[in-house]
């Protein structure tokens, strides 16, 4: 009995063992890129239902105020407090990519998986329109499409969605073709499974590792360029706030009130830069090749 | 030899092919009479007959497109609505401009980038190391119209040593056109060097992992002729893609950056455009700019065997 209280049994080691580990000790990298991302999202909630002013009322009495206690990150030429316009600018940045991201997501895991799957001419007649795509570079796209459809909030997200689709659209088939001849696909089958199952249960959760990192990183790309599309003009028309229409506002002013145009570009690249940490972290946790 | 770079071009044309139907279509779908969108709303009536029988509106849309590509390949652009310049004049002499700085912040960012990659990745995990991987991340994470913005506050309005806005042609006056080109060039090359040296470094440290470099180092090579001569091309390799790539995104995102400089080049006649609903411009625009990265993705694939020796043609 005793014997059995002093000699308690070994743990099996499994090959989860290292994983388990890497989750209790997340690299610095997830958790400063994480931390950031935490901070972002939450500053754009909290401005769903508080900023410290109302971020479109104009106050001619108080304009370019330097940053001070009264307005902890100055305000702009309308004397609207940039703090207040900056958690607006947030919450309308991150959605927007957050949106086109998902767009461009589900529209390509559908096409991709199509694809895949059906081969044939099917593949090639998808395959080549997505190549013609591709061969568009991401943001000359988004402007083209900008210039049919007009800037507005959803205009961009239609526009960066469609841009960002084909990247999707070769990563996901491109997992599908490797996956859809394993056996336990086969299995699948074997036993009687409709096609459209297999695909849904089978292949599907089998491509999201590479579609997680994907995502990520266009996460990022949609966030620069939906700052590009609005510092260009292009993004979502003025009162709205959005980090480059914030940035793009503060350039006549930039030699005498330069906070307008730090703090903006600030915040995208503080975003830019968890995203990047984050996704980093992401793929040498899920990318095979990557794990030591 | 002769054959992959035949192969290769066969490849282009269709690619090439699907693009123009794309941009054809691209203004096709904007909601009004295409003659009205190509002449602007000051156009009489004479003029839009003419215009719509000139693209062939009274036929099929087939029949318009191969009207429209071939006036395409003759170099007829068609004319801005808004200048009444010839297209194709003004797209190049505003994507000279547009090219010269891309090309050398492009050039300089890999020439300072590769070796401080290969240097990270020798020295892989050391101080030295984390802290490039961190100067490169943060770099990469800096928009260019912010960095931009930031280097024109503290050279061009504080320190006062560069000018603000405006440019002058190299042909008219070469040293004034340097001061104007310097800072879009320093911050593209900024940017740039983040992504490069990432890359340089990533791919160096699985070269190093290879056999081969075992070997090298076995026989008594000394670190730097391992690094040079042995770990250098094959991890270049891929950072000549990404270069490519670069090379190719830049021409198509550079508008921000000429419009934080107030350079005239093609990116910013491009988003004008668009903003003056000058169709036949942003028509030229997107063509030019989508076949240059098509010619420039395939200029890096036919270089290729250059940096890889494992690739033979």
């Amino acid at each position: 009995m005793s014997a059995k209280r002093t000699l308690p049994a070994e743990p099996a080691r499994s090959v989860a063992a290292p994983a388990r580990r890497a989750w209790r000790y997340p690299p610095l990298n997830a958790l400063i890129g994480g931390g950031l991302l935490l901070v972002l999202i939450g500053m754009a909630l909290l401005g769903l239902v508080w900023t410290p002013y109302e971020p479109l009322r104009l106050d001619l009495l108080a304009r370019f105020q330097a940053p001070s206690a009264a307005h902890w990150l100055g305000t702009d030429e309308f004397g609207r407090d940039a703090l207040s316009r900056m958690m607006m600018g947030a919450r309308t940045s991150l959605w927007i990519s957050l949106l086109s991201v998902s767009f461009a997501v589900v529209a390509g895991t559908l096409i991709g998986m199509l694809a895949g799957y059906l081969r044939g001419w099917t593949d090639r007649v998808l395959m080549m329109l997505n190549d013609a795509l591709l061969a568009f570079p991401g943001i000359l796209m988004a402007l083209g499409i900008m210039a049919i459809i007009g800037a507005s909030q959803y205009g961009i997200v239609l526009a960066l969605g469609i841009a960002y689709t084909p990247s999707v659209v070769r990563v996901v088939r491109g997992s599908v073709l490797s996956l859809r001849e394993l056996e336990f696909v086969e299995a699948s089958r074997v036993i009687g499974n409709s096609e459209f199952y297999t695909m849904l249960r089978h292949i599907a959760p089998n491509c999201l590792a590479p579609l997680c990192v994907l995502a990520t990183s266009m996460f990022g790309w949609a966030l620069l360029s939906e700052s590009a599309l609005s510092f260009l003009g292009l993004g979502v028309p003025p009162p709205a706030a959005t980090w480059g229409s914030m940035l793009a506002a503060s350039r006549p002013y930039i030699a005498s009130a330069a906070w307008l145009g730090i703090f903006p570009g600030l915040f995208i690249s503080l975003a830019l830069l968890a995203i990047n940490l984050f996704g980093d972290a992401l793929r040498d946790r899920l990318d095979p090749r990557m794990r030591k | 030899m002769f054959r992959f770079i035949l192969h290769r071009l066969g490849m282009a044309v269709p690619t090439l092919l699907l693009i123009s139907v794309m941009v054809f279509a691209l203004i096709r779908f904007i909601p009004g009479d295409p003659a009205l969108l190509m002449l602007g709303d000051m156009a009489d009536a004479q003029s839009l007959a003419q215009m719509r029988s000139s693209l062939g509106l009274d036929h099929s849309v087939v029949t318009q497109y191969l009207i429209w590509i071939k006036s395409v390949l003759s170099g007829d652009l068609g004319f801005s609505i808004s200048t009444r310049q010839a297209v194709l004049p003004l797209l190049l002499e505003r994507f000279s401009v547009s090219a010269t700085i891309v090309l050398v912040a492009v050039a300089l960012a890999t020439l300072i980038a590769v070796p401080v990659g290969l240097f990270a990745a020798w020295k892989q995990n050391s101080a030295m190391d984390l802290g490039l991987v961190a100067g490169a991340t943060l770099l990469l994470s800096i928009p260019s119209f912010w960095l931009g913005l930031l280097l024109l506050y503290a050279f061009g309005i504080k320190l006062g040593w560069l000018p603000v806005v405006g440019y002058v042609m190299f042909a008219d006056d070469p040293l004034k056109a340097i001061t104007y080109l310097v800072l879009p060039i320093v911050t593209l090359t900024l940017v740039e060097f983040g992504a490069i040296a990432r890359m340089a470094r990533a791919s160096t440290i699985e070269v190093l992992r290879l056999d081969y470099i075992a070997h090298a180092r076995a026989k008594g090579l000394s670190e730097g002729a391992v690094l040079w001569r042995h770990a250098l091309r094959n991890a270049f390799a891929p950072t000549w893609t990404l270069v490519g790539l670069i090379l190719g995104n830049l021409l198509g995102g550079i508008a921000v950056l000429e419009t934080v400089f107030t350079l005239p080049g093609v990116g910013r006649l491009m988003v004008d455009s668009i903003f003056a609903r000058d169709y036949p411009v942003l028509q030229g625009c997107l063509l030019l700019i989508t076949c240059i990265y098509v010619l420039v993705n395939l200029c890096v694939d036919l270089l290729y065997p250059l940096f890889d020796p494992r690739v033979k043609l």
